[in-house]
């Protein structure tokens, strides 16, 4: 009788899609983990909205009120949730805005910047609305895993979901935890 | 021959978490520890250097007690106690205060790789910082031509302030502010790096164990992979360190 | 401060040397209401020191300004007892309302800034605050309204009413050292006659303790400091009183210097000294003049100088050093750096002051109650001194006694003296709790009230603050965090960083968004402080914590949300600055 298939579903905040490419990299042996996994809201099947599902991988960090939205949907529908990059888990380097004011930010960007031309900082309901820091994802939900780094291996992220296919705790190998 | 005789005075020697180690008269648990190739794992103290105490990532347990192995003496009798489940949870807790009270973005990092507080965090299996991040402003000094000051990523561990001070005989750095406010300062009327009399060969410049003094044009020198803690732990790797000894003679 | 040269033996510029990096960036500070970079430099060139020490003095100080302050510059203590919150009103927004400023921003026509500053020891006067460095007490209300118009019509400090800088010295009870005002000498006489081992003799078998808190034996300080070899030996008197909620020495200064200056030339010749310091809280510069009369007296009456009553040899002089806002200076080798110029870091101990302090030199380091009661006891003999007390506490106590209770003061008691006696003295009817020994000290719950004040039980520098029925012990809880965090000399990481997360971890519960591993969170951060930081600030920041959640647990467990995770952060908050730059206000632009 085949298993259930384990689902997971993924999403990318405040990231650069880096940690997508890099689980992509698994390469073949994402075809043998083809067998026990499904997709359920991803980059990778352009299902939008996020049901219940086992596995959540959330890469970058959270910057503005839809990040925030996005991130409660899956915490709420993910029985395990994991924080995948350095963007996730410290914000990364969208959060090099979190020295500046929000308002400084924007105004060198919309207003003074070198080359504006028509300057106005923009506001349209279609814009979701931007935070005053970028937050670690674990400041704003509770996340059961981490798998650092800039992006993670293809080998880390295999050494973090097939122990969880297998009902184990996972634990990253020390050569796999790098935070770049 | 003095092996020996060093070895004949059991007197003179500490247990750290059960081993036997001998000590000289003058030396610190850390000295001690390091001679015996023991790592306590430590970011303030360089040896060669005059111990400062401050990062307390050194933290041991001496009969009962709490002390920074790199300030406190060797006593015969001392039972010390370091690599305990404890005191490594007590250590990464502190690594975490050192990320969040700074600004750390390791992929956009110069000494990615090179650098020792990441390394302490990946020695003490830190996932993520934990604490919830201070995002402090703090400035960059770029006035000097071969000399980078970016005090995003000071953690005032004083080596450069001790290195350049006590080795170079320049005193070109010096930390100043209370508490969260603390900060590394460069000691010229300009309080600018460019002004000063450092030099890329200085072992202040050398020194930082992080991204905070960098030497220009000489980042990402080493491909990934090939950088020091892709290929070392920091276990390893601090076993080895000392002030060279011609920079000692020089100081 | 100017200072009068008097036809004296002692020029008051050997009392008070100018030329003292914390005088002179005080002095210059007086002319330009700040310290400019240039003056930094300047100030480095003279005194032939690195610009980096003179900066990071500046820096570490918070008496010292890099940006000009106000024609009329004020901080208010932010005590809980002397504190502008202390009462109903926020006195300091009402103040800065009034005269319409920003807290810690000079206003733009240079007249006024307001800001706040820890404990400035007036809490037996009712909030208080310092105006240029002077205290003013008993603030309120309509004090504040009085206040505003005196500062906008530019009426110099000594057209204010006067009664506003008295400061009373209300002796509530008295004992063995308050009650003792004998004729000047006579201590030290019987010092010099009895020489100084057996005087020596005399202090440690007469059991003191010192009294600044931590309670070491003072006649073992003083032999192991005599025995200490060096080129030279220093006496410092600590007149730190930092601790919040303290104020008895401030009293002593004022009323008994000269038992204290006797205290100190006695230590003088325990341990061999010629130079002794008294090492003076910035907030207490108001007694600078009083106390370098006292000192003139002390010379005129050979009581101080050379050959001090005729015994040729001994030479003493005494030298006031005025720090300029750091609790932390406080503890002794910080205030060693700070005596000798540099900013307040505790150094590294051992080797201890004893045998390596100012200079380099054994110094004997020591409350100016405790010298008071060395005087008294070779005066009296150590016989009637242990008599007072329990086993292991000879002698009395005294107690600066603030907070909810009628008669605020200064009160004296043998050791052992119940906290039940010493509430129904100061007229505590209603007291759920008091605070021991100041923030570092320790929390008594109404149940433990028969507990002792000595240091066998509660033990105190003097600090005792009575919290009445209604006070809000959480919010006293985070009145201590901040207290710590902004006093935090910054050196070592778990104190740096750990009392500033504290902070946050307290506003949490206190905005009711905790959730309980927020508290397990609280207390593994507490141990982490209290263990592994490197002085006695880092390891007492804490206990307050501790002591509350182990006291009164009810009070974080009702403000706890019974679920399992909530941000730190206020989420629906940190939307408010991009609602405001992009004047949305649509379901969108909120999150709850
Ligand atoms: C943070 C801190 C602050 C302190 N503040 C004071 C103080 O204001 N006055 C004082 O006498 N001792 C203070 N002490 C204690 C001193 O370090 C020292 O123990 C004391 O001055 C010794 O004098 P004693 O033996 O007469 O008490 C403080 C200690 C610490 C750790
Ligand atoms: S200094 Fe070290 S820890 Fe900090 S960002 Fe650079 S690599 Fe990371
Ligand atoms: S710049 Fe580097 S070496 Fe200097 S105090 Fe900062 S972290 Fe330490
Ligand atoms: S415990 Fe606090 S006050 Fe003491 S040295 Fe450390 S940072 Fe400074
Ligand atoms: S998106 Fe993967 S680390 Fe930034
Ligand atoms: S290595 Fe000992 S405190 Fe930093």
């Amino acid at each position: 009788m085949a298993e259930r298939k384990i689902k997971i579903a993924t999403t990318s905040l405040a990231g650069c899609f880096g940690c997508h490419m890099s689980f992509l990299d698994i390469d073949e042996k994402l075809v043998l983990l083809n067998d026990r996994i499904e997709f359920n809201r991803s980059p990778f099947t352009d299902i939008k909205q996020c049901s219940p599902s086992d596995i959540g991988l959330i890469e970058g960090g959270v910057c503005n009120a839809d990040n925030v939205r996005v991130l409660r949907e899956f915490r709420a529908s993910c029985a395990i949730l994991i924080a995948v990059g350095a963007c996730a888990i410290t914000g990364g380097v969208p959060a090099m805005r979190n020295y500046f004011d929000l308002r400084e930010c924007l105004e060198e960007v919309y207003l003074n910047g070198t080359g504006v031309t028509n300057p106005q900082i923009p506001s349209d309901m279609e814009l979701p609305l931007l935070l005053d820091k970028v937050y670690p994802v674990q400041e704003v939900v509770k996340i059961d895993y981490f798998l650092p780094g800039c992006p993670p291996s293809a080998d880390a992220f295999l050494q973090m979901l097939v122990p969880l296919l297998d009902g184990q705790k996972p634990r990253l190998a020390t050569d796999q935890l790098h935070y770049d | 021959m003095t092996y020996e005789s060093n070895k004949a005075i059991d007197a003179n020697s500490i247990t750290i978490d059960g081993e036997t180690v001998p000590f000289d008269a003058g030396q610190t648990i850390m000295d001690a520890a390091l001679a015996a190739k023991i790592h306590i794992p430590h970011l303030c103290h360089y040896p060669g250097l005059t111990p400062a105490g401050n990062c307390r990532l050194c933290m041991v347990e001496m009969n009962g007690e709490s002390v920074a192995a790199c300030v406190t003496q060797a006593q015969s009798g001392q039972q010390v106690s370091s690599n305990t489940p404890e005191l490594n949870a007590a250590r990464l807790a502190i690594t975490q205060m050192l990320f969040v009270e700074g600004n750390h973005i390791c992929p956009s990092c110069e000494k990615s790789g090179n650098c020792r507080l990441q390394a302490m965090g990946y020695y003490l299996g830190m996932l993520e910082e934990h604490f919830h991040q201070f995002n402090p402003r703090r400035e960059i000094d770029a006035s000097h031509s071969t000399v980078l000051l970016d005090r995003d990523r000071c953690i005032l561990c004083d080596l450069c302030v001790r290195a350049s001070r006590d080795i170079d005989k320049k005193n070109v750095f010096a930390i100043a502010g209370r508490g969260i406010h603390a900060r590394l300062v460069v000691n010229t009327a300009s309080g600018k790096l460019g002004d000063s009399n450092i030099e890329e060969n200085d072992l202040a410049a050398k020194i930082c164990p992080v991204g905070a003094i960098l030497i220009r044009e000489r980042s990402f020198d080493s491909p990934v992979g090939e950088r020091i803690y892709d290929r070392r732990s920091i276990s390893d790797t601090a076993l080895t360190e000392h002030v060279p000894e011609k920079e000692v003679d020089r100081g | 401060m100017l200072v009068l040269m008097k036809n004296q033996s002692r020029p008051r510029s050997l009392i008070f040397d100018k030329q003292h990096l914390l005088h002179r960036l005080y002095i210059l500070q007086q002319q330009d209401r700040h310290i400019s970079s240039e003056t930094i430099v300047r100030v480095a060139g003279e005194c032939n020191m690195p610009v980096s020490q003179v900066a990071s003095v500046v820096d570490f100080y918070s008496f010292f300004y890099r940006e000009p302050v106000g024609q009329y510059h004020m901080l208010l203590s932010n005590c809980t007892s002397c504190g502008y919150q202390a009462g109903e009103t926020d006195l300091l927004k009402m103040l800065c309302r009034s005269l319409n400023v920003d807290p810690g921003i000079t206003r733009a026509d240079g007249r006024v800034s307001i800001s706040e500053t820890s404990c400035i020891g007036m809490c037996d006067h009712g909030a208080s605050m310092l105006i240029n460095g002077i205290p003013l007490v008993g603030l309120d209300e309509t004090k504040v309204v009085r206040i505003a118009g005196l500062v906008e019509q530019q009426m110099t400090l000594c057209q204010w009413p006067q009664d506003w800088f008295q400061i009373t010295h209300p002796i509530r009870q008295g004992g063995m050292l308050l009650n003792n005002v004998g004729p000047p000498g006579n201590s030290l006489t019987k010092a010099l006659s009895t020489g100084p081992g057996r005087t020596l003799d005399m202090i440690e078998y007469s059991g003191l303790r010192g009294r600044g808190g931590a309670g070491f034996s003072t006649g073992k300080k003083w032999r192991f400091c005599r025995e200490a070899t060096g080129d030279t030996h220093y006496v410092v008197c600590n007149a730190d009183e930092g601790e919040p909620g303290t104020f008895k020495d401030r009293f002593l200064l004022q009323c008994h210097a000269g038992a204290l200056f006797e205290g100190m030339a006695i230590c003088a010749s325990v341990i061999g000294a010629r130079k002794g310091f008294l090492y003076l809280r910035g907030e207490y510069r108001y007694l600078l003049t009083h106390l370098q009369e006292a000192l003139e007296l002390q010379y005129n009456n050979n009581l101080l100088g050379c050959s001090i009553l005729g015994h040729a040899g001994f030479d003493f002089d005494i030298e006031i050093v005025v720090g300029a806002g750091a609790y932390i200076c406080g503890e002794e080798s910080a205030l060693i750096e700070s005596l000798e110029g540099k900013p307040g870091v505790p150094r590294i101990r051992p080797p201890f002051p004893v045998t390596c302090g100012y200079l380099g030199q054994p110094t004997a380091v020591n409350n100016v109650e405790t010298f008071i009661a060395a005087a008294y006891i070779v005066d009296h003999g150590s016989g009637v001194f242990r008599m007072s007390g329990t086993e292991h506490s000879a002698g009395s106590k005294i107690l600066s006694i603030s907070g909810d209770c009628r008669n605020p003061g200064i009160y004296e008691y043998a050791f052992g003296v119940s906290i039940q006696q010493v509430l129904n003295d100061c007229g505590a009817d209603n007291a759920q709790a008091v605070q021991i020994g100041g923030p570092a000290g320790t929390l008594v719950a109404r149940r433990d009230f028969r507990r002792r004040i000595s240091f066998e039980d509660v033990s105190t520098g003097g600090s005792f603050l009575v919290f009445g029925e209604n006070r809000d012990l959480l919010a006293v809880n985070q009145n201590f965090a901040r207290f710590f965090a902004h006093e935090s000399c910054g050196f070592c990481t778990p104190c740096r960083v750990g009392t500033r997360l504290m902070e946050g971890s307290l506003q949490k519960i206190v905005d009711g968004r905790a959730v309980a591993a927020d508290i397990d969170e609280i207390k593994r951060l507490s141990s982490l402080i209290m263990r592994y930081s490197h002085c006695g600030l880092g390891h007492t920041a804490a206990n307050h914590m501790l002591d509350s959640l182990k006291q009164f647990p009810d009070l974080f467990e009702e403000r706890i949300m019974r679920q399992a995770f909530s941000p730190q952060i206020d989420l629906e908050a940190a939307l408010e600055t991009a609602r405001q730059i992009t004047h949305r206000d649509d379901a969108d632009a909120h999150l709850d």
